[in-house]
């Protein structure tokens, strides 16, 4: 079994990838400036129904007690899919879900497809593996569409190219599109005009592509239908022009009944994007003759879904409905931007999927790019207790590294116990402090500490320190004589 | 092989979920549900609602004189739009003279580009969020044709407009299964600086009678 | 009242002043505390980073040491929040059931500083006073954790010659989050800045907050850039009387 979460096993680890964005001006001039746009957007969408909390915890309820019955649901799936003339795949891992989705393209002699918006096709990587394989694929969000134009990768889950400007979108556009067979003279950066030149350019590839392939927001159990959530209408255009669809689709996307639906798509629009409801949605079964695909297929993908669900808290992070609110309220996320988290997946809902996913062989300085500060919980459209999430993780994480003797031995662990006697015996306590006291004297400068040394450094190259005052409290409290309880 | 996946994949998630006794079905049955699925606002209301979140998004809603085929040409006439794909069940009797409307016969998708636009009927609107949703029939026509043209002209019946999404789902229980298309607002991103911009793919132009 | 103080290991080492100002404003008002001095550390430096079977002694120890009193304040409310929220999870983890019952016997009878105030004792003007221009910081586990909401502000608006200011973005987080400011030390500085900015843009002459944590992150910052703006725990402010400036 082969696990791909992106490139995530070979991204750099999150403070030196922060480092790199941290000194990008202007990609954190533009993630500031989207974020703090959405997230206005969000909570005046969000305070403005008095049934939000309700619908909150209904969200919660409907896909905590989904996944605790997941397989039931899957079978019911399936089975409606196929009944209504859909074929059904199972993907354990990445690699068969690449190989299964090249397959049916190649049956069909395909050389291009068409693609919607799915960050489970960048999870598996099934761009450059249909590539590989002589397929080329177009993405057709525009978003999608500016980040594959410019060789790069998407920085969030709901708007992937927040960390583009306008001006850089008229750049690449200008060096990729071919303008002039478009009509275009003296392209600028008014988005207006951007738009339009990606709408012309995809519209050849809507009217001419005849297989398209498309994730899924939601994938209901009791009709087998598949709902996309979109703005712009290429979902539409893949998901009706081209004879032939696949879906690749997350087994963590499951909704138990068209009902349920009643309640997410009134929390996803509102947490993603900030609407009341976005432009389109498209809800469909199996195939309808002479309306849309001929022939439709669904791939269920596992790809470390399952390890993710051994975690007892852990798990709650596959009820996430990838509306990023998290990331737009990440105090973290806006100074580094997405491409920090090294994954698909980004900011707090990704510092806890990435890891679990890959069953925390990589991605392990994910769970501590966090300062705990629980926005992320407060926004999240489906309750899911991200902080408590994120230092459940680091425990594992931690005992792992004990278990070895190298880890045993590391500074961080050491102090960490010494601390830890020190705090459980008082009598430790006070020896504790004068030996801090002393140890300080030779950092002290001008009456306050400056530069600190190995793992306490990072403090101070930014900032000072008081010194440890001449009298601690209990000193203080015992020399005035007040009452001392034991 | 992906048979054998299948297996695995079950195997695991029943690992992971322990051997839980408990009816699936029950179990759903008794997740509280405390959010509003029944709306509040009279007749009037709902539609002046409906109006105004309509606008909100830059559809435009038109108002019904009583003639139907008078009120469509009026508002195709306002906008130029003379030539119109229609479904093939979409009334007769609605269609007005002095335009030129074709029956969507399985009309390709480069006879559907050159058109002016389509009309349609739909199935319900939604009032809170400004939404019309059509099914796939032969009265409001396939997906394809409300898509590839740029102007999509829409007639919904006022009754058949609710306040609350779960209405509308409720609503579309018996047709679920059928390809259901949710409209608010015409064709939009805000993928370039978080500025909402029309029109991308899909009609940039909706345009609602209401009746 | 009897009131027994918990202190805090980083208060009482780095912010003495502040458990000071507690017991000073407590007595003033009628109560009398108690100091149970084999206390140490709540433990969440160590739960927060991962070493969670690590607070198993502590919380032990806290709640040993604690057990007869009535009412147990405590001047942070990360460490409220770590007892509140994690306490009874530690014990799970220790399976022992006798911890369990312990713990969430005496969860309730702890308090943040500020609820002991305005919930305890329905207080808003506790008679201080402190001339000077103010912005208030919520610290996120007040904030999103405790849900302290508007206690603080309601008793930092009762402060005689006070001149509260609004900050912008208050709510956003410090970035000092535990050892997450070493660990992460670049991005922390950066979530410090823009705090800083905010507080600058204010004009205030102190920047306060229930927290000494995110305040000797803020005092950090504000001190290697030259800045005068001090920083001074709430309850220093609200102990300050015309007789006994803090």
């Amino acid at each position: 079994m082969s696990v791909h979460v992106g490139n995530a096993e070979s991204a750099p680890p999150f403070p030196e990838a922060a480092h790199n964005a941290l000194g990008d001006r202007q990609l954190r001039a533009n993630v500031r400036n989207a974020t703090d746009l959405i997230q206005a957007k969000r909570n005046r969408m969000t305070g403005e129904l008095p049934d939000w909390e309700q619908l909150r915890s209904a969200g919660q309820a409907i896909k905590t007690h989904t996944l605790r019955h997941l397989d039931f649901y899957l079978e019911q799936f399936e089975e409606n899919v196929t009944h209504a003339g859909g074929h059904v795949h199972w993907a354990a891992d990445a690699d068969e879900a690449d190989q299964i989705v090249t397959r049916i393209v190649q049956d069909r002699q395909g050389r291009e497809v068409i693609k919607v918006k799915t960050m489970t096709s960048n999870e598996i990587r099934l761009n450059e593996y249909l590539e590989q394989n002589g397929i080329t694929p177009h993405e057709t969000d525009l978003a999608d569409l500016i980040v594959q134009l410019g060789n790069q990768s998407p920085s969030h889950i709901v708007v992937p190219a927040l960390h583009i400007n306008r001006t850089q979108v008229r750049d690449i556009f200008r060096a990729k599109l071919p303008l002039p067979e478009l009509g275009i003279e003296n392209l600028t950066d008014d988005p207006s005009q951007l738009a339009e030149a990606a709408r012309l350019y995809l519209r050849q590839k809507f009217l001419s592509v005849d297989i398209g392939i498309s994730g899924a927001n939601f994938a209901v159990a009791d009709t087998g239908g598949v709902v996309i959530v979109e703005s712009e209408g290429n979902g539409r255009m893949c998901l009706t022009l081209p004879d032939v669809l696949i879906s690749v689709v997350g087994i963590e996307k499951i909704v138990p009944t068209f009902q349920d639906l009643e309640v997410f798509l009134q929390l996803l629009p509102r947490s993603a994007t900030g609407e009341r409801m976005n432009p389109y949605n498209s809800l469909w079964t199996g195939v309808t003759p002479g309306d849309g695909p001929s022939e439709f297929h669904v791939v269920l993908l596992d790809n470390g879904r399952t390890q993710v669900l051994l975690n007892r808290e852990g798990r709650d992070a596959l009820n996430c409905i990838r509306c990023g609110a998290c990331l737009n309220v990440c105090p973290v996320y806006h100074q580094t931007g997405g491409h920090a988290y090294g994954s698909v997946y980004q900011g707090p809902i990704g510092a806890i999927i990435t890891p679990q996913l890959q069953s925390l062989e990589h991605s392990r300085t994910l769970p501590f790019a966090s300062s705990l500060c629980g926005a992320c919980y407060d926004v999240c459209p489906v309750k899911i207790n991200i902080p408590e999430i994120l230092i459940q993780l680091r425990g594992e994480i931690v005992r792992d590294e004990q278990s070895s003797a190298g880890g045993k031995l590391k500074i961080e662990n050491l102090g960490m116990h010494a601390l830890a006697l020190f705090f459980s015996h008082s009598g430790l306590m006070s020896k504790a402090e004068a030996m801090a006291r002393f140890a300080q004297r030779s950092f002290i400068h001008g009456g306050v500490i400056t530069d600190l040394p190995g793992m306490l450094r990072g403090w101070t190259e930014s900032r000072d320190l008081m010194p440890i005052p001449k009298t601690s409290f209990r000193h203080w409290w015992k020399a005035h004589g007040k009452e001392s309880a034991e | 092989m992906s048979h054998a996946s299948k297996s695995a994949i079950f195997a695991r998630i029943r690992a992971a979920n322990g051997h839980r006794s408990g009816d699936p079905l029950a179990e759903w049955e008794s997740i509280p549900r405390d959010y509003r699925t029944c709306g509040a606002l009279g007749f009037e209301d709902r539609i002046k609602l409906f109006d105004e979140r309509i606008r909100h998004y830059d559809g435009t809603p038109f108002y019904s004189t009583g003639d139907i085929a008078a009120d469509l040409a009026n508002v195709l006439s306002e906008r130029r739009k003379h030539h119109l794909v229609v479904p093939l069940e979409f009334p007769q009797s609605w269609l007005p003279a002095g335009f030129s409307f074709t029956r969507d016969e399985n009309l390709s998708k480069q006879q559907l580009d050159i058109v002016d636009g389509v009309l349609t009927t739909c199935t319900l609107g939604i009032a809170l969020t400004g939404t019309v949703v059509l099914e796939s029939s032969p009265q409001q026509g396939r997906r394809a044709a409300t898509l590839i043209p740029d102007y999509h002209l829409c007639v919904l019946r006022k009754d058949d407009i609710v306040e609350l999404v779960p209405e509308a789902i409720r609503r579309l229980e018996p047709i679920k299964d059928r390809p259901l298309t949710f409209f608010s607002g015409p064709s939009a991103t805000v993928d370039i600086e978080m500025t909402r911009v029309r029109g991308v793919h899909g009609p940039r132009t909706l345009d609602i009678l209401l009746v | 009242m009897r009131i027994s103080l918990f202190i805090t290991c980083y208060n009482d080492l780095l912010f003495p002043d502040t458990g000071i100002a507690v017991v000073n404003l407590l007595e003033r008002l009628g109560h009398s505390v108690i100091f149970r001095s084999a206390q140490t550390c709540c433990g969440q430096m160590h739960y927060n980073t991962g070493y969670q079977r690590e607070t198993i002694p502590l919380v032990r120890k806290f709640a040993d040491i604690f057990r007869d009193d009535e009412i147990i304040v405590c001047p942070s409310s990360s460490c409220v929040a770590m007892i509140r929220d994690h306490y009874e999870k530690v014990a799970l983890l220790a399976d022992d059931a006798t911890l369990v019952a312990k713990v969430k016997e005496i969860v309730p009878r702890v308090f943040e500083f500020t609820e002991l105030l305005t919930d305890r004792f329905e207080l808003e003007d506790v008679g201080a006073y402190y001339p000077h221009k103010v912005a208030y910081h919520p610290s996120c586990h007040g904030l999103r954790m405790l849900r302290l909401g508007d206690r603080p502000i309601r008793l930092l608006r009762h402060v005689e010659g006070i001149e509260l200011v609004d900050l912008l973005n208050s709510t956003e987080c410090c970035g000092f989050g535990g050892t997450f400011a070493v660990k992460n030390a670049e991005t922390s500085s950066a979530m410090l800045q823009d705090k800083i900015r905010c507080i600058l843009d204010t004009g205030a002459e102190v920047c306060t907050a229930a927290d000494n944590s995110c305040l000797m992150h803020i005092f950090g910052g504000l001190h290697r850039q030259k800045q005068p703006v001090k920083t001074v725990h709430l309850a220093q402010i609200l102990a300050a009387t015309r007789k006994y400036a803090q």
